[in-house]
């Protein structure tokens, strides 16, 4: 049984957003981070020092380990921004600001 | 830091040192500073002399150790924003020339070559390429570790042992005695603690700062920029806040916003009223900075003297007692200067300097 | 003015912060409860956002019942203007100013770039808490996430990381994380506690006096048995592995003296750790207002008052005690505001419910305490390669070199000379792993600022002219 069979889960329309130009289907109401995860991606950050991938680490907004760039706000916290229908979701390299 | 240059110097000159602090390494106003270096902000007289030869040696030590404390000759910025503004900072420019100091006046269509950041409107710029950084808190750590001095931390001198005709012989410690025939106060802020333990008047008192520190960034502000009206904060005499926006961009990543200015005791709490003050300065110097995240803020406590110079030298009312603190806000940049004198002083040498606008017993003691 | 009631603001709408809402709205007062997320109910009653259109929300909780009750009633006070729900602000500072007012600022979410300011008579701190990760080889891949990250994920936005789960470290959280993640459809391969939950067959009387706790875990125990999830208790991860994700860990035995017996290493393929050892409490808040802090928590009297005058705490943050200890804390500290802000003597027989329960619930939870702990010796296994400050890539390399090297012996000054709690989550992650590395106690880290604020909006606050 998956997450949303468990509880039932009737959702609105997906919709689409793309992650680096990519299409991905997201629901309403699922975070930025949540619907990553759905489509199987669990890192989308490369840190400045070694340039190694982060993703979700705490889940609730304190650890900014999943820091992404939204419709080209950089640093946004993936697990605590509500995707949109038609956001521009990009992976993000360094401190977020085209270094 | 203060302390750290006095163990450095006095053990390089041959003498056995041992540096006790009731915290630990870099624990009072040290670990809260910014690490400046700085010549701009002086005017002619001792505290610039002393800048200078402090200039000097931490450029020497830098060949040894820059790298371990992120040693930074990045030069600072000096922005004025109206035409009477720019007119008082040249007139300071051309004394700190006179008296040795680098001062390049930059006109305003050159300012963005230096900064391409900074507001539109600036009327013009003095840009000081001795100004320097370093990581304060790697510095000291760094320094005590090169001195060989031992180092006991976490350890509260209580009392300052004499003997019979009132000669220093030492300390006492909440943790045992330490006998020297020299003790040298370098407790910044706590100065006057220290002082009092000898029976001696020294008026240290606290002059709170608060510290804005970014999110990471590119680096976007190369030099450390502030406003003119920095120079008049620094050298006024009042309790109230006072702030002037100095930003400067770090190897870290971050950039750090300073430098707000009141005598509030040692109150820790937030202040939000300098805290707004240094972010609308620094947004104003930087517009860019308005979407820019703080991630902290912090403060530390300057050790304030009501005439801005340090105690720097022998106190001829205890024999063997020394002082080397009270230098507001430029203990980091004043350190080594200070740890050289001191450490001439202690071994009867000819100071390089003057020592006698520093005299540790020029304040008379207050009635009561 | 003067016929308008007094104003309470409670920050933190989960249990805590929504027992104290109910409790001073119950009793004269006007309540605005300020909470991040975008529905109340804090960390403990996350549920899914409308839009997923989840039927059974239940499935993912226990004690939904306490759920419904809470909900219900905030329901009805925000119908009947007593209480204001502000949803999606996320506090950064309160400023106490003159006249015995208070002034909450926030951020309005989810961009967290316009501001937002409350004033009110007193303020009720019920900032929860966050959980605590001890750090070893690997555990920045991706894959690794906390086990609270895991159990968030799922209650929130129905989506798990992997297929293949360990859950790991200690406490009484990894229950309800292995046995929902299982439930979700996740192969949980093991459930990893260092301690030995049996060590609370030793402990008769806290268990005697706690049935429903005991009825909990004979659920969970059965739970874990249905989904053929394996327990290996007194076992930890030592490492973790993968090279752009996680693709296994291993795990090893600890002896009685909490050090990993050699040869009892063994690999778990796996695609998802979800680990944790312990929570800490949000203090920020009550540290910028000069609160005493009692060890990492809110110091409160009998009635949750801090020693700041018009400041309440209750819940986690005042100590790390569950949900049923936060709701007695929260109705006692709502109830206590209630009658002071009204200029009423708080009488505590009016509360004695709740204050039996609080005592019963710390009691337990101190010997809960004894049992769940992280490995004696948790730092052998962190090799001076591993990244310790996720956010500036601080190794335990580095931090060991400042405190033999460089004499730091603290927290603050690790920080200073490694930059090791320097970065976007100051300290909140690495603070209990450069302790254990420095071989400290963890200290108050004094973070004046809750959470990041753009300086425009820092620039303005506190602007009458803004209000």
């Amino acid at each position: 049984m998956n997450p949303l069979e468990l509880v039932g889960a009737e959702p609105g329309p997906a919709f689409t957003v793309t992650l680096d130009g990519r299409e991905i289907t997201a629901l309403p109401g699922q975070t930025v981070a949540a619907a990553l995860w759905a489509a199987g991606v669990t890192s989308w950050r490369a840190t400045r020092g070694a340039g190694r991938p982060r993703g979700v680490f705490c889940g609730i907004g304190v650890c900014f380990d999943c820091l992404v760039t939204v419709n080209d706000r950089p640093n946004q916290r993936a697990c605590l921004v509500p995707v949109r229908a038609g956001d521009t979701i990009r992976t993000q390299e360094g401190t977020g600001h085209g270094d | 830091m203060v302390g750290a240059a006095c163990a450095l110097y006095a053990a390089r000159s041959g003498l056995d040192v041992t540096l006790v602090d009731r915290g630990p390494v870099a624990g009072g106003t040290t670990g809260a500073g910014e690490g400046n270096l700085l010549v701009s902000d002086k005017e002619p007289g001792p505290e610039l002399d002393l800048a200078l030869l402090s200039g000097r040696l931490w450029a020497d030590l830098a060949e040894e150790l820059g790298e371990a404390f992120e040693y930074e000759a990045k030069g600072g910025v000096v922005v004025a924003a109206t035409p009477e503004g720019l007119t008082a900072l040249e007139t300071f420019a051309a004394g700190q020339r006179a008296a040795g100091v680098e001062a390049v006046p930059v006109a305003a269509d050159q300012l963005h070559t230096l900064e391409p950041h900074l507001a539109p409107g600036l009327t013009g710029a003095v840009h000081y390429p001795q100004d320097t950084q370093v990581m304060p808190a790697l510095a000291a750590a760094h320094l005590v570790r090169a001195s060989g001095a031992r180092l006991l931390t976490g350890r509260t001198v209580t009392e300052v042992l004499r003997t019979a005709d009132g000669a220093v012989r030492g300390v006492r410690t909440d943790r045992g005695d330490l006998h020297a025939p020299v003790v040298v106060n370098a407790a910044g802020t706590w100065g006057a603690e220290v002082a009092a333990l000898a029976g001696v008047f020294l008026p240290v008192l606290p002059r709170r700062g608060f510290v804005l520190v970014t999110e990471p960034l590119p680096r976007r502000v190369r030099h450390k920029v502030y406003a003119a009206d920095y120079v008049a904060d620094v050298a006024s005499d009042s309790a109230a806040l006072g702030t002037s926006p100095v930003v400067e961009g770090t190897a870290a990543g971050p950039i750090l916003i300073g430098a707000s200015r009141e005598r509030v005791g040692f109150d820790r709490s937030l202040s939000l009223p300098a805290v707004r003050a240094l972010a609308a300065g620094a947004t104003r110097l930087f517009p860019f900075l308005t979407d820019v995240r703080a991630l902290r803020t912090y403060l530390g406590f300057r050790p304030y003297m009501p005439d801005h110079l340090p105690a720097i030298g022998p106190d001829p009312r205890v024999p063997g007692l020394f002082h080397a603190c009270g230098h507001e806000g430029a203990g980091i940049g004043l350190a080594t200067g200070t740890g050289r004198l001191i450490a001439q002083v202690v071994a009867g040498r000819t100071p390089d300097l003057d020592l006698t606008p520093f005299r540790p017993d020029r304040f008379p003691k207050e009635a009561g | 003015m003067a016929t308008e009631r007094p104003h309470l603001a409670v920050i933190g709408a989960g249990p805590a912060g929504l027992a104290a809402s109910l409790a001073a709205a119950a009793h004269g007062v006007r309540v605005t409860l300020i909470d991040s997320a975008a529905g109340a109910g804090g960390q403990f009653y996350r549920r899914p956002p409308a839009g997923l259109g989840a039927r059974r929300p239940e499935a993912l909780h226990h004690r939904w019942r306490t759920w419904r009750r809470l909900g219900d009633a905030l329901a009805a006070r925000v119908e009947a203007g007593t209480i204001r729900h502000l949803a999606d602000h996320h506090v950064w500072c309160v400023e106490p100013v003159e006249r015995a007012e208070l002034v909450v600022h926030a951020l309005l979410g989810p961009l967290q770039e316009e501001p937002v300011t409350v004033r009110a008579d007193a303020v009720l701190l019920a900032t929860g808490g966050y959980e605590k990760v001890l750090p070893f080889p690997g555990w920045t891949l991706p894959g690794v996430v906390t086990a609270g990250g895991a159990q968030a994920m799922l209650k929130g936005g129905l989506v798990v990381p992997g297929q293949r789960a360990v859950v790991a470290g200690t406490g009484p959280l990894l229950l309800p994380v292995a046995t929902g993640l299982a439930a979700a459809g996740v192969e949980v391969a093991a459930l990893v506690e260092s301690a030995d939950p049996k060590a609370f067959l030793r402990r008769p009387v806290a268990l005697a006096a706690h049935p429903a706790k005991v009825a909990e875990g004979v659920r969970y125990g059965a739970r874990l048995l249905r989904h053929h999830v394996k327990v290996l208790p007194r076992h930890t991860v030592v490492a973790a592995h993968g090279e752009q994700r996680l693709d296994a860990v291993t795990v090893a035995a600890l002896d009685t003296h909490g050090r990993v017996g050699p040869g009892t290493e063994r690999r778990i393929a796996c695609d998802t750790l979800a680990v944790g050892h312990g929570m800490l409490a949000h203090i920020d808040l009550a540290e910028s207002l000069g609160c005493r802090i009692d060890g990492l928590n809110v110091a409160v009297d009998e009635e949750q008052r801090t020693d700041v005058p018009g400041v309440w705490a209750a819940g986690e943050t005042t100590g790390i005690g569950g949900a049923a200890l936060s709701l007695a804390e929260g109705h006692i500290a709502g109830r206590s505001a209630a009658a002071r802000l009204t200029g009423t003597r708080p009488d505590p027989h009016t509360w004695a419910r709740a204050a039996r329960s609080r005592r019963r619930a710390r009691e337990f939870f101190a010997a809960l305490d004894t049992v769940y702990a992280p490995p004696a010796h948790w730092t052998d296994q962190v090799t001076d390669e591993t990244v310790v400050c996720r956010c500036e890539e601080v190794t335990a390399g580095a931090v060991r070199k400042a405190v033999d090297e460089l004499g730091a012996g603290d927290v603050r000054t690790v920080k200073l000379l490694t930059r090791a709690g320097m970065g976007w989550c100051q300290g909140r992650m690495c603070e209990p792993a450069v302790a254990g590395l420095a071989g400290c106690e963890q200290t108050p880290a004094r973070r004046l600022l809750a959470r990041p604020v753009p300086l425009g909006v820092l620039a303005r606050a506190g602007d009458p002219e803004d209000d």
